[in-house]
């Protein structure tokens, strides 16, 4: 023991030496951490009286009261119409798009136009959209419709094409060779190949139409978001408790029946 | 089944199979049928709704430049700011909470759940609902925004993280341990170098989505772009909400070929 701790003088290099790209990177993090706290007037009193004030914001919180069920209710059931109307509309006008943007089936004059389309809806948040979807049809629950079809559009379309694109192209081939339509060609060459893919982005999507159903009302595009907001305007923290608890129930329950749809299929 | 049956029909899925599948399209079709019969969409605002949008567009066009050195700028710094340190402050959370559900790093089942548990209720809650409980804490402003984005963040990020931690090559740990090193020392020298590349990809992408979704935080008071968003627009001057439309989509934009540049550049 003694022989082979001689050998190791202190002066041996670390083999693991801290590159100095890692060292710039945490210099700039820290340059910015102090930059950006002293032009946004953050400090750290703010942010422990913040946290002081949090047990009387949980204790105005539970109990939650769930006496108003019957607004409650009827909040829940308009986003779940939202989440389902749009889910539907919004499936099936991407699986249009998505064919219509794959560059394997399509020539990119039709492609390169609704690829576009396809990232514009993306680019905007929902509530963006939903903000001028309340101008345009009022407000109500067609805005969040109209909001959360365009939010599908922009998100599966664009998975629904990535699919398609990455198809084997024998079959194709071998349905083409039959002298089969175009539209033949989609149902029995593309279709089967996609469809179990096409069943998890759906499903995903309605997922997630869920949960921006439940938001979109804060902007008054129906559905319990609005419920939601004026329950804190109103300072009814107990309600609020109880509208969480029903939006996190309701979006649990999804989430374990479209793992059921996918199991299924 | 005899073979002679099957040799007559054939069919791509059992009984049970057709049975399952025709039971979700029996669910969706009905689910369908209910939210269209029962929701309440008034039609007629449904015709009126181009001419509203052209109504719309007209008052929105020319594009109102003159605000934007005066409040749209500002308030767009603000809001990556707010994006920055809320992706920066989600890391100090979303780690711990990533390491505690690998199952590679943490043996236990029940911490795994406890981990679980957090990451799972942080992506239940939208980041508009995380801001408004925080305005309720911090008062409005850019920190309940920073907050709302750094709590709805750790999620995402703690997912996926503990996802990547626990598909590393378990060749190289068990080669660290051998030589006695340390807890600390297996974790920056055995996992963190296979681990790296999708945490700098996660990171990323989780500050690109949180530039979008700072942009709207301000909506319901959390500091940002979207304050001076909704202030245009209660105010209906819709030329200079359409100017902070078109300046949300170019910094929506940039923000994206940035991350594209830097994730090419890095992994």
């Amino acid at each position: 023991m003694a022989g082979l701790t001689q050998g190791l003088p202190s002066k041996t290099e670390n083999p693991f030496k801290s590159s100095w790209t890692s060292r710039a990177i945490i210099a700039v993090i820290v340059a910015y951490l102090i930059y950006s706290f002293s032009t946004l007037g953050l400090t750290f009193e703010r942010l422990l009286i913040g946290f002081g004030e949090s047990d009387r914001l949980l204790s105005r919180m539970f109990p939650p009261d769930f006496s108003r069920s019957g607004l409650l209710l009827s909040g829940i059931a308009e986003s779940l119409q939202i989440a389902i109307i749009s889910s539907f509309f919004g499936i099936v006008i991407s699986l249009f798009l998505g064919l219509l943007a794959a560059r394997n089936l399509m020539p990119s004059i039709v492609s390169i136009p609704v690829r576009g389309f396809i990232a514009l809806c993306r680019s905007f948040h929902p509530v963006i959209i939903a903000i001028l979807f309340v101008k345009a049809v009022g407000f109500g629950a067609l805005a969040g419709i109209l909001t959360l079809v365009f939010a599908s559009i922009g998100f599966i379309a664009k998975l629904f094409a990535e699919a398609i694109e990455e198809i084997s192209f024998k079959q194709v081939e071998a349905i083409r060779a039959t002298g089969a339509s175009f539209v033949s060609v989609i149902v029995y060459a593309v279709m089967p190949q996609v469809f179990t893919r096409f069943i998890g982005f759906a499903s995903y999507q309605l997922d997630s139409n869920l949960r921006n159903s439940t938001m979109v009302g804060i902007v008054g595009a129906g559905g319990i978001g609005g419920t939601l907001f004026s329950a804190f305007q109103r300072f009814d923290y107990d309600f609020v408790a109880a509208i969480l608890m029903t939006i996190i129930a309701l979006i649990l329950v999804g989430e374990f029946l479209s793992n059921i749809v996918r199991r299924v299929f | 089944m005899t073979t002679q049956m099957i040799d007559e029909q054939w069919q791509r899925f059992t009984f049970s199979e057709r049975l399952a599948r025709f039971a979700v399209y029996l669910c969706l079709v009905s689910a369908i049928v209910w939210s269209w019969q029962t929701v309440e969409v008034i039609p007629e605002f449904l015709y009126d709704a181009p001419s509203q949008f052209m109504d719309m567009f007209e008052r929105m066009v020319p594009l109102d430049y003159t605000s934007y050195p005066i409040s749209i700028h500002g308030a767009m710094i603000e809001t990556l700011h707010i994006a920055t340190l809320g992706t920066l402050f989600t890391l100090v959370l979303a780690i711990p909470l990533a390491l505690l559900n690998a199952p590679n790093i943490t043996p236990s089942k029940t911490l795994n759940w406890i981990a679980q548990f957090f990451l799972v209720s942080s992506r239940s809650v939208n980041s508009l609902v995380w801001a408004l409980l925080f305005i309720a804490l911090f008062g409005p402003g850019v920190l309940a925004g920073i907050m709302a984005i750094a709590i709805r963040s750790i999620g995402f990020v703690g997912k996926l993280l503990a996802e990547a931690i626990a598909e590393v090559n378990m060749g190289t740990i068990e080669a660290l341990r051998a030589t006695g090193a340390s807890w600390g020392s297996i974790l920056v020298k055995g996992y963190w170098p296979q681990v790296m590349p999708a945490f700098y990809s996660i990171v990323l992408f989780r500050w690109d989505i949180n530039v979008r979704e700072s942009a709207v935080l301000g909506l319901v008071g959390a500091g940002g772009i979207g304050v001076v968003l909704n202030d245009a627009q209660n105010l209906f001057e819709w030329q200079k909400v359409s100017m902070i439309l078109v300046s949300i989509f170019v910094v929506v934009i940039v923000a994206e070929a940035v991350v594209i540049q830097i994730r090419n550049r890095l992994i």
